[in-house]
């Protein structure tokens, strides 16, 4: 039986990077360390000696770890970027999830597949949950604004909340923009003026 | 009929012909709808590049070539079609070193990259540092070239770090790295927080120092001739526009927006006028050429640009020089740039070559018009380059 892999994940959320070990250690055998802080982050993974990286590929730090593809010392391991040359379609699974790898120079591409297959599904819960939140929190803030541009009319024209949201919905619809435009603009005008 | 265009680009303000192409028309003119993506790194730039994410990318001048030569991460081979920039560089060193550099005498005159490099290495221990944001970089050429021939005159060394330049700023407030060379804005951001002191422009090592460009996958220019010579043309006339004063504040108004750069419009015109406020005392400093985005055929992506960093990679990592030279020439296409920028009207050198660092003044060569004005190149060592001569 071969030594288990070591695996290096790149990530600053806690909670995402145990998301991410959670699926690998599901997948088999590794050896998961976790590397959440930026600094010296190429340094910190030669050390480790790991055989994969795995990282966020919106993650600016990914143009440090670069370095460590050109091996300087004898003793150093060149990394690879994963591209996978069969088919490719690993490599396009991998870029959709926005995740990329590195790879250990030499290693064989059954020995990766499972864990690129269980890092990528967990990048793609985290992508999905990430849009969730962003669209969650821009109702929120949506309905807020919305809300507080009602108020402005309701008091500035002496009109109830019925018809305030009506006049909106109007003005909206006549500048063909979105409510939340009109309304942004109108609490905005009224800071202005006040 | 507008054909979609998808491109990419690193938030920085060399970033400016692209989003301006977009932006102002310039594209939309042409017949192209320009569909622009923020890269978060440009690592990330280059694999949306390879992988077809994109058709054209802002690209450190020396990628492609690296690529070409087969170092680092190859995934995939890309061309030049076009400079989008010349210059555009700034070299920082914490307020620590500034500070030590100030006490031995040394008056920040932000033009003598000699005086300033040799202030630099005598007041650090024993290894300065520097950050750099991409292993292949102009930055990493612009330092190399720079401090290689003044440290070996001290006992003092100096290293290079990749520091990713959304992170220059907090990697010198921590102490990772004493010194830096980014690209505007990062180096105004730097200073602004208080954690830096700018130390010269990018200018002072090499006058006319090809900064970024506008690469596209090899091959690709060529299966679309069409779509390659309106791109070229959009880009040609958004660095013209740049560059004409009147356009000054718009241009930086653009830039500022969310999506695009998300930065204040004070910052980025620090950059396009060439002013820039050098430490946290506000003192300010004036720098002709410090970026160019059209004058002086900026965008011609001469074939002696491309031999000057083969030689230098090559040289750097053991390959063959004379070789690594002539791969290097084939990836910088001055051969497609003339042809669709002739439609423009636009006036082209009549050499795809020439000698680089050999201009001490600004200088009237053939042009496939009557003739054109060509700036200043020098290098800071008073060196010469010439392609045809490499090994001298």
């Amino acid at each position: 039986m071969a030594q288990p892999l070591s695996i290096v994940v790149v990530e600053k959320d806690r909670d995402r990077a145990l998301l991410i070990v959670d699926g690998l250690r599901a997948a088999g055998d590794f050896k998961v360390f976790v590397i959440g802080d930026d600094v010296g982050l190429a340094r910190k993974i030669a050390e480790r000696l790991p055989d994969l990286v795995l990282i966020d590929a919106g993650n600016p730090s990914r143009d440090a770890l670069e370095e460590l593809t050109l091996a300087t010392a004898p003793m150093e391991r060149p990394v690879a970027m994963f591209v996978d040359k069969t088919d490719g379609t690993l490599t396009r699974a991998a870029i959709e999830a926005g995740m990329s790898a590195y790879v250990v120079d030499g290693l064989k591409a059954s020995r990766i597949k499972p864990i690129l297959d269980a890092a990528i599904a967990r990048f793609h819960m985290m992508q999905k949950m990430r849009v969730e939140l962003a669209e969650t929190r821009r109702a929120l803030d949506e309905r807020k604004v919305i809300d507080r541009a009602k108020g402005i009319l309701m008091r500035a024209k002496s009109i109830d909340e019925a018809a305030a949201y009506a006049l909106m919905r109007k003005t909206a619809m006549d500048q063909g923009r979105r409510m939340a435009e009109v309304a942004q603009a109108l609490v905005l005008s009224a800071e202005m003026l006040k | 009929m507008t054909a979609i265009l998808r491109a990419g680009f690193v938030p920085l303000v060399d970033a400016a012909p692209l989003i301006i192409a977009d932006v102002m028309g310039f594209a939309r003119e042409e017949g192209i709808a320009l569909h622009l993506t923020a890269a978060p790194s440009w690592a990330s730039l280059r694999d949306m590049l390879a992988f077809g994410q994109i058709e054209a990318a802002q690209m450190l001048a020396p990628l492609p070539v690296a690529l070409a030569l087969g170092l680092g991460v190859s995934v995939a081979r890309f061309e030049v079609l076009s400079v989008l920039n010349i210059n555009g560089d700034v070299i920082g060193v914490s307020t620590r070193l500034g500070a030590r550099m100030q006490k031995a005498g040394f008056g920040f005159d932000f033009v003598d990259a000699r005086g300033a490099g040799l202030a630099m290495l005598s007041a650090t221990a024993d290894c300065l540092r520097i950050g750099v944001p991409f292993q292949f970089s102009m930055h990493v050429e612009l330092v190399q070239y720079w401090l290689k021939g003044l440290a070996t005159t001290l006992p003092v060394d100096f290293q290079i770090i990749t520091v990713p330049p959304s992170r220059m700023a907090e990697a010198l407030a921590k102490d990772e790295i004493d010194a830096f060379c980014v690209g505007e804005p990062h180096g105004s951001v730097a200073v602004d927080m208080g954690v830096a002191q700018l130390l010269l422009p990018g200018s002072a090592i090499w006058a006319s120092a090809p900064e970024k460009v506008l690469a596209t996958r090899a091959g690709w220019a060529e299966a679309e001739p069409d779509l390659a010579g309106r791109l070229i043309r959009a880009i040609w006339r958004a660095g013209r526009w740049l560059m004409a004063p009147q356009n000054l504040m718009t241009a930086c108004e653009v830039l500022s927006a969310p999506g695009r750069l998300n930065l204040s419009a004070e910052l980025i015109e620090r950059s396009l006028t060439g002013r820039l406020v050098i430490a946290g005392d506000g003192s300010e400093r004036h720098v002709e050429r410090f970026i160019e985005f059209h004058a002086g055929a900026a965008s011609f992506p001469w074939r002696s640009q491309a031999a000057w960093i083969g030689v230098q990679l090559a040289r750097r990592y053991g390959l063959d020089l004379m070789a690594a030279m002539s791969t290097a020439r084939g990836v910088f296409r001055s051969d497609l740039h003339r042809t669709h920028l002739r439609p423009a009207s636009a006036d082209l050198p009549g050499a795809s070559e020439k000698i680089e660092g050999g201009l001490d003044r600004p200088c009237v060569v053939a042009s496939e018009r009557g003739s054109l004005i060509l700036p200043v190149d020098r290098f800071y060592d008073a060196k010469i380059f010439d392609p045809a001569d490499p090994l001298r």
